[in-house]
């Protein structure tokens, strides 16, 4: 994950470097005969949009589509220090008005909701079966950072259920705090309903009632400087058109109302 | 270091190894001068008071303090064992020993998590033996950096001894000293510099772990949320803390490096 930011620093200053010593040589983004659709979404997408990608560029021959997943705080700050993205899918709307509020997109659309499961490893060796259950003591519970989605919602869903837990740890993004789970270091953690099922065999989900209180919304926008133009557009119509969503039930992601 | 230049190499330095060379320079500086630059000064003594501030920088300190202690007890011997004692695949040792400086410091983190971790090889039987578990925990965070951090010990001090001269150890030896007292009274003292450059390269690089350290021990403030996880999490929603928080990381490696550079300088 902080690879991720290192990488786009060392590549910023390169560029920069090389600007300064050369006289900028031309970037990727646009021109000549092969297109580039950059799209930034949150983690919990990864699998979804990786599908839908490649169903994008069987529709489009010639178009490569480009992911960058993470924490979708962590891409929104990307986005709106300059990072050349062609269309911004994140896990909340409070993430995507960081880049709306910075006049880099219009008009944001819900295209699907996510509720949160309790993960627990398999065969769930510390006996979670309710939300409850996480306030003791002896669960290790793994908890995402209320900085990101993930964490602000379950955050919400605890206050609603009016508990206090201490977690051992607060991750980064969704995926590293079920890879705690996924590898029996925490009991249990609040996570996706989707992350759960893609991470199928190796933990179990389990719902609760509170988790309606919390449920995210996720918004998609093609930015206004996308490189790639009318491309980001299509893009997002792919994900909210009939296959968009097909896909994205598929994965346990919830229809957006319309 | 600062030697004069050699007076029949005198004359203008040519320009293919100086434009490079200012470029280089350029690279390394203009980073850390854009953290100046950028630093919201106006609201800085109120950012740096703020409590969370502070518990991760108590926390990053000791952490990195005592995981410099781990390496220099475990890592000064590992140093003359590879340096004195003739060991068969002594090459292949040293390569070990070297790894986790060229491995990437998660992956540092996940083979911790597979052995220390609460279902790992020597994890597990910990947990059912004492009930003691790593990952979450301080001592966790000491293990990480620990881990990360103790090559650059091991490599400096092995440097140092092979450096010094032996004949010192040899005549000790022959007036009757034991190999103990021999290390202990004269090959110590002798490589002093060297461990002591070792343990600031050691403490510096235990400060700065991000990547095992959140891999294995996770990010808790007040547990495990040390400086640099700090610094990453108050990317996510307010960059200028990011700022802070990196500015009070450089602030501390220059004032140690600063306050040891006479050692540091004259070290081998």
């Amino acid at each position: 994950m902080f690879r991720r930011h290192l990488g786009w620093v060392a590549a910023v200053a390169v560029a920069c470097l090389a600007a300064c010593g050369s006289g900028g040589p031309a970037t990727s983004a646009g021109g000549g005969g092969a297109k580039e659709v950059t799209v930034f979404a949150a983690a919990s997408l990864t699998g979804t949009f990786t599908e839908l990608g490649k169903a994008f560029e069987a529709a489009h021959p010639g178009t490569t589509v480009r992911f960058n997943f993470g924490s979708s705080a962590t891409l929104a700050q990307q986005i709106v220090q300059g990072a050349p993205a062609d269309v911004f899918a994140a896990a909340s709307p409070a993430t995507m008005k960081t880049v709306t509020d910075a006049s880099l997109a219009s008009a944001p659309v819900t295209f699907a909701r996510n509720t949160l499961q309790i993960a627990v490893p398999a065969g769930n060796p510390a006996r979670v079966d309710e939300l409850k259950d996480l306030a003791d003591p002896r669960v290790k519970v793994a908890l995402c950072a209320e900085q990101v989605p993930c964490g602000a919602a379950a955050a919400k869903a605890l206050a609603a259920a009016g508990l206090k837990i201490t977690p051992v740890t607060l991750e980064q993004d969704v995926k590293a705090t079920l890879t705690k789970v996924q590898l029996g270091e925490a009991d249990a953690a609040l996570v996706y309903k989707t992350d759960v099922i893609a991470a199928a065999g190796k933990v179990e989900g389990i719902d609760f009632p509170e988790a309606g209180q919390a449920v995210n919304d996720y918004p998609i926008a093609a930015l206004a400087k996308a490189p790639a133009g009318g491309a980001a557009k299509e893009f997002v119509d792919l994900v909210l058109s009939q296959q968009g969503r097909g896909v994205l039930t598929k994965a346990g992601f919830e229809a957006a109302p319309r | 270091m600062s030697a004069a230049p050699d007076r029949r190499l005198a004359g203008r330095p040519p320009w293919v190894l100086v434009v490079p060379a200012l470029l280089g320079l350029a690279f390394l500086v203009l980073p850390l001068a854009g953290l100046l630059i950028r630093a919201p000064w106006p609201t800085l003594p109120a950012r740096l008071a703020e409590p969370q501030v502070l518990e991760a920088l108590r926390l990053s300190l000791v952490t990195a303090t005592i995981a410099t202690a781990v390496c220099l007890v475990l890592g000064v011997p590992l140093a003359w064992m590879l340096a004195r004692v003739d060991l068969p695949g002594r090459r292949l040792v040293r390569a070990l020993v070297t790894v986790p400086l060229v491995l990437p410091p998660v992956v540092g983190g996940v083979a911790l998590l597979l052995v220390l971790g609460r279902r790992g090889l020597i994890g597990q039987w910990l947990e059912s033996a004492f009930g003691v578990t790593l990952p979450f925990t301080t001592a966790g965070v000491v293990v990480a950096e620990a881990f990360v951090a103790m090559p650059f010990l091991v490599i400096s001090v092995e440097g140092a001894l092979r450096a010094a001269d032996r004949r010192y150890e040899e005549a000790a030896a022959t007036l009757g000293a034991s190999r103990w007292t021999v290390f202990r009274r004269v090959t110590l003292p002798l490589v002093a510099p060297g461990v002591m450059a070792g343990a600031v390269l050691c403490w510096a690089r235990a400060l700065g772990e991000f990547g095992a350290t959140i891999t294995f021990a996770g990010n808790f403030p007040g547990t495990t949320r040390t400086m640099p996880l700090a610094v990453y999490l108050a990317l996510e929603t307010e960059p200028e803390a990011a700022i802070v928080l990196s500015l009070v990381l450089l602030a501390v490696s220059v004032i140690i490096l600063a306050g040891l550079r006479d050692r540091w300088v004259t070290s081998p």
